[in-house]
């Protein structure tokens, strides 16, 4: 790690290219760049989410650090190669008149020609898609789940500014309990009726679940409460007998349906690392979340 | 219940990229639980698809050998070769669902009494755990036992799925020895299972990099307008391992390089480099392909002149001194065995005429790698003085498979001065982690397609049969002529290796 004091965009691209020279590997093979707007205290466990999901995604890290926006304006930057990354990484903060001009000390850094995701781990802008640095990105990464104020309505506010490209962890989140659900209607196909799901009182993922299963199955979908942890159950009526896939200990699930034995299936909530690298997996628009968003707000305002 | 071909399930949207493939409701059954295979690849990939998350609920595994065990015997024996060797974090959780569905049953494969319990085992199993029906049968046996095991199969009523379930089964290189044999081998399969549930598996093409050939050559513009022989000089392909037979020598004396090797991953890897585009890349059409292009495949007529074997003498490999092949416990003292194979092919057809391919494998070589090098002509005309590019040679494209998976372009470049003077650069281009570190182990792929019945990984027994009506007649004419030249261990082959590629005015790349 060098220390850069009171620098611009300029000097950390040269150091970018000189790290690389010292480390002996002038081609890195990244495929995107990655920026993180964060705060001091979360800047550390994010760039280690980072470092971990760069193994699948080797990437141009950027760290920024917005600070007080009053003062003189100074830039500080961290800037390495190496030590588990799989690509550069530069923890950028700003302090003073630049905070406010965030996007003209990360757009020289972009890596040419490739995808750019930005990445808020915890309070995102209301409106993500005109954010001076989510203007930036093809895909914008928000999450509800990690908001600090307004918890409640923060998946509804993501919702309601969507526009193609965000995307929130709360619907990453979900994945394993979408592609359960899906497998068990390939396997007994049933005309569902209804059903519902159940979760502690503020889960955004459950929200989303429910606004899933409205809109593709076209059914009212209950949203029930519960101590958690995350979502407990999800429960999906037929003239057969139920579906239920239920988790009281947020790792392992019990596996219902009709005329089937019980079963057991590992159901395991993921960590941030994980959820991430699946996030950078696709970088276009994810049209089932668009749909999903869609659906949450009819049902947020019926 | 809804059924009939119009029911399409609601929660499945092909633009729903993030939904993974799981399988419907099966188990496995596996045959040969002791061996090598079973305890290092199927059952840590049968976990870490678990851990995943790709397997149905209830998913069980049955094993099938002759011992003594309960079924907790069996998944202590499970649960040692996963702490061991699976690719994911242990975790209790799914450790605990999975083996509830563990079950063992004791039995030789001539022994009627167990083959009844394992109908009763797999009946037990659809019951409780509700498999419905659905069971792969893999025979990671040697293959002189697949006869009786499918035969046994057969006659219980195992093989026979009931309507709307299904039975596979699951076999592993070598599919046979020859071309003859091969056909046997296919013939004993094909009496008891149909074509389609047969799965071979050749775990080269579970690999993401050998994949990525596909995607290299069939997604890019700029390298299939020079991916024939008015560009390419001659293609080689290596596979290299600097281990040595390591106490395989039951299978591997009498086998050897060729058949061991050759014949199925370079031959199949040969065919992915070469053949023509699929019209897509469902398992018909790539078949259809590759099958195209093995049958392009031409040996030449000098078979003494342009292959070479060897087999390896002691020596230092990489800084420890090993002994030499016929020193290796188990090996005749008299062994032919070939432990390095080299063959020259040619190809038929208007895309690869005069471009001869090299293929090459050895144990006890240099160092462990697998490559594709495209090697190109050199440029029609050098507008440079004969002392200017003296250190260029030929231009290349070196698909690495693995380790260190990528690729690597070396062309001509100027050294920094004030003459001019070229000299070959690399541009590497390398996976990252990307494919090694957090990607699936080939069998956890190989596996699930299984489940999945999804075949377009799995060589067909004609591409088996083909490959080797390619190389028997070279085998035969080792057969009929002298022995293998020894060569010391920790070196690049024997020295008729490198006369046989210098008769063409070519050398080998050292890998």
């Amino acid at each position: 790690m060098i220390e850069l004091i009171d620098t611009n965009a300029a000097a950390i691209a040269a150091e970018f290219v000189a790290s690389r020279l010292r480390a002996g590997s002038p081609a890195m093979s990244m495929v995107m760049t990655l920026v993180i707007v964060v705060d001091e205290d979360e800047a550390e466990d994010a760039m280690q989410v980072a470092r971990q999901a760069s193994h699948e995604h080797p990437a141009r890290v950027l760290g920024v650090i917005l600070g007080d926006a009053r003062g003189k304006p100074q830039i500080n930057a961290q800037v390495g190669t190496g030590a588990g990354w799989t690509g550069e990484t530069a923890l950028i903060r700003l302090q003073g008149e630049v905070v406010k001009h965030a996007e003209s000390v990360v757009l020289p850094l972009l890596l040419p020609d490739s995808p750019v995701a930005v990445w808020w781990p915890a309070d995102p802008p209301e409106d993500p898609a005109t954010d001076p640095l989510g203007r930036l990105g093809q895909r914008r990464i928000t999450d509800a789940a990690a908001a600090t104020h307004r918890k409640s309505k923060a998946i509804h506010v993501q919702c309601a500014s969507y526009h193609p490209g965000n995307s929130d962890l709360a619907w990453t989140r979900i994945t394993p309990w979408r592609a359960l659900l899906a497998a068990a209607l390939d396997q007994q196909p049933l005309k569902i009726t209804g059903g519902s799901v159940t979760a502690e009182r503020i889960s955004p993922s459950a929200d989303l679940l429910v606004a899933w299963l409205s809109d593709r199955l076209k059914v009212r979908i209950e949203r029930k409460g519960s101590g958690g942890p995350g979502i407990t159950e999800v429960r999906l009526e037929s003239k057969e007998g139920p579906i239920v896939i239920s988790r009281r200990d947020g790792r392992l699930a019990t596996y219902s349906s009709p005329d089937r034995p019980d079963r057991p299936v590992a159901l395991k909530r993921r960590q941030l690392p994980e959820l991430l690298a699946e996030e950078l997996r696709r970088l276009d628009e994810d049209d089932v979340y668009a749909a999903t968003a869609r659906r949450l707000m009819k049902l947020h305002l019926a | 219940m809804t059924t009939g071909a119009a029911w399409t399930n609601p929660l499945r949207d092909p633009r729903d990229r993030r939904l993974p493939r799981i399988a419907g409701p099966c188990g496995m059954v596996l045959f040969g639980v002791t061996g090598d295979l079973s305890r290092k690849k199927v059952m840590p990939a049968i976990y870490d698809l678990a851990n995943r998350g790709l397997l149905p609920p209830g998913f069980s595994l049955v094993g099938y050998a002759r011992r003594d065990w309960a079924n907790e015997d069996f998944a202590q024996v499970v649960h040692s070769a996963v702490k061991e060797h699976a690719r994911t974090e242990f975790r209790e959780e799914v450790w605990n669902q999975l083996a509830e569905g563990f079950r063992f049953v004791p039995g030789d494969f001539s022994d009627d009494h167990a083959f009844s319990t394992l109908r009763r085992t797999i009946e037990e199993l659809d019951e409780v755990r509700g498999t419905g029906g659905n069971h792969a049968f893999y025979l990671a046996i040697p293959p002189g036992f697949f006869g009786d095991v499918v035969g046994q199969l057969k006659e219980h009523g195992l093989a026979e799925p009931a309507p709307g379930s299904w039975r596979r089964v699951v076999v592993e290189k070598p599919f046979g020895h020859d071309e003859e044999s091969a056909r046997e081998l296919n013939a004993t399969l094909a009496e008891v299972f149909p074509s389609g549930s047969i799965f071979r598996i050749d775990h080269y093409l579970g690999k993401e990099t050998v994949q990525n050939i596909l995607a290299t050559r069939f997604a890019n513009a700029m390298f299939e307008p020079i991916w024939n022989s008015n560009y390419v000089d001659h293609v080689q392909i290596t596979m290299a391992e600097d281990i040595g037979i390591a106490g395989r020598a039951g299978y591997y004396d009498g086998i050897g390089a060729a058949r061991d090797v050759i014949q199925n991953h370079l031959l199949q890897l040969m065919s992915l480099v070469a053949m023509e585009e699929p019209t897509s890349f469902d398992a018909e059409s790539l078949r259809i392909e590759k099958l195209k292009l093995l049958n392009a495949v031409t040996l030449p007529r000098r078979l003494d002149l342009t292959t070479a074997r060897g087999q390896y003498a002691a020596g230092w490999q990489g800084g420890e001194k090993v002994v030499g092949f016929l020193e290796e416990e188990g090996v005749r003292k008299t062994s032919a065995t070939e432990t390095y194979a080299a063959i020259t092919l040619h190809v038929d057809n208007r895309r690869w005429a005069g471009v001869p391919f090299y293929l090459r494998t050895g144990k006890r070589l240099g160092r462990r790698v697998t490559e594709v090098a495209i090697v190109f002509k050199p440029a029609p005309h050098l507008p440079f003085t004969r002392a200017a590019t003296e250190e260029l040679t030929h231009n290349a494209l070196v698909i690495r498979i693995q380790p260190d998976e990528g690729m690597t372009v070396r062309f001509g470049s100027k050294v920094p001065g004030t003459q001019m003077e070229i000299r070959d650069v690399n541009m590497d281009f390398a996976y990252g982690g990307t494919f090694t570190e957090s990607s699936a182990e080939a069998y956890e792929r190989l596996i699930l397609d299984v489940l999945l019945g999804d075949p377009p990984l799995f060589p067909r027994h004609a591409e088996v049969e083909r490959s080797w009506q390619i190389l028997d007649p070279v085998l035969d004419h080792w057969a009929r002529k002298g022995r293998p030249e020894p060569y010391e261990a920790g070196t690049w082959g024997p020295s008729s290796a490198d006369a046989m590629i210098a008769r063409d005015g070519r050398t080998w790349r050292r890998p």
